[in-house]
């Protein structure tokens, strides 16, 4: 599957090493070249430079025949216009955005997007490390 | 009316003004604590500290009796969630969010933003019309019809001078409905009309055909 990736922090990072290892197609895109120190010297991916939410950025970095859209950058905002970009625009099959704050979280996700909240999921599993 | 305004930097501190004086309530949602004071300070209106990208805030702001939500932050992206939030979440009846980027006012139009105002491509419109340009200018662009009014104005070299304008294989749907020339001479042009350089020729032309139009008349 061809997979791009907006935003090459922790975890688009270590996603975008994980995916070409299991044999997928992936580019990455980050504002800042500095930020692609973190896919290691070896990593056998496309890189594009520039923001996740300009089209054209998108399209050098092939969405138009992409698979599946991630967006992972530390900007809920920027994700959630990226993602809403990949899917009403270029009409990407699979668009995951990631979203911190809950409430905007719930608010995309009733919307329609592929939503996934990191601090809620840690909120809950901390929760159930405390026990009664 | 009842305004909610995102974002109380230079746009949103000389609208907000405006509005005022033109008798409306309006209530500026800013982060920076000291912007909040200088509207309270200056100009009267509420100011409330706070992200207006978040329900909470939005809710504090009276967004459910606003009659217009306007997003006029620095970045796009965060009009965009004002705008979306505001009528998704509170159902505000009317949303404008101003784009920086012109290339995004499509995408917004995609994703439901009623208005969006494009500061970029305005003062680009304002430069052409005082700079006279070989090259084609919208006067008016009715979207969901796909159909603009253009100005063009007819250059020196124009492969268009000299010619009927029924033989300059002007495409089907492009009407010229008036040639203004000399600035004060409106001619209501025939296929036998034939244009003198510096005409300006008002044409009515489908998105797909305004390329070969400013192509024929401008060269």
């Amino acid at each position: 599957m061809r997979v791009v990736i907006m935003g090459c922090g922790r975890s688009g990072a270590y996603l975008a090493r994980k995916l070409v290892a299991e044999g997928h197609h992936v580019t990455v895109i980050d504002r800042t070249s500095a930020s692609f120190k973190r896919l290691g010297p070896d990593f056998a991916g496309d890189l594009v430079v520039g923001t996740g939410i300009d089209e054209d950025v998108l399209r050098q970095a092939g969405i138009e025949q992409a698979d599946a859209f991630v967006a992972v950058t530390n900007g809920d905002n920027t994700n959630v216009m990226a993602a809403q970009v990949a899917k009403e625009v270029f009409g990407v099959p699979r668009v995951v955005c990631r979203i911190y704050d809950p409430l905007r979280e719930e608010i995309y996700r009733t919307l329609g997007l592929e939503t996934i909240c990191p601090t809620l999921w840690g909120v809950n599993r901390i929760r159930e490390i405390l026990g009664d | 009316m009842y305004i909610v305004m995102v974002g109380g930097g230079k746009v949103g501190y000389y609208l907000t003004r405006s509005l005022i004086e033109e008798g409306h309530e309006v209530l500026v949602i800013e982060r920076d604590a000291r912007k909040c004071a200088a509207l309270r300070n200056e100009l009267g209106a509420g100011a409330l500290e706070g992200d207006g990208c978040e329900a909470a805030t939005l809710e504090e702001a009276g967004v459910c009796r606003a009659d217009v939500v306007i997003a006029v932050t620095g970045d796009d992206e965060d009009n965009l969630v004002v705008c979306q939030v505001a009528k998704h979440k509170f159902n505000a009846p009317r949303t404008i969010a101003r784009i920086n980027n012109p290339k995004n006012q499509r995408i917004f139009r995609k994703l439901g933003i009623d208005v969006t105002i494009s500061s970029t491509e305005l003062i680009l419109s304002q430069i052409k019309q005082v700079i006279p340009a070989q090259s084609l200018l919208h006067l008016l662009t009715l979207r969901n019809v796909g159909v603009s009014f253009v100005e063009l104005e007819v250059p020196a070299g124009s492969p268009a001078v000299g010619h009927p304008l029924r033989e300059l294989g002007i495409p089907d749907d492009c009407v010229l409905p008036l040639v203004v020339r000399g600035g004060q001479q409106a001619i209501i042009p025939f296929g036998s009309t034939v244009l003198e350089p510096g005409d300006e020729v008002i044409a009515v032309s489908s998105e797909a055909s305004e390329e070969t139009l400013r192509r024929i008349i401008c060269g």
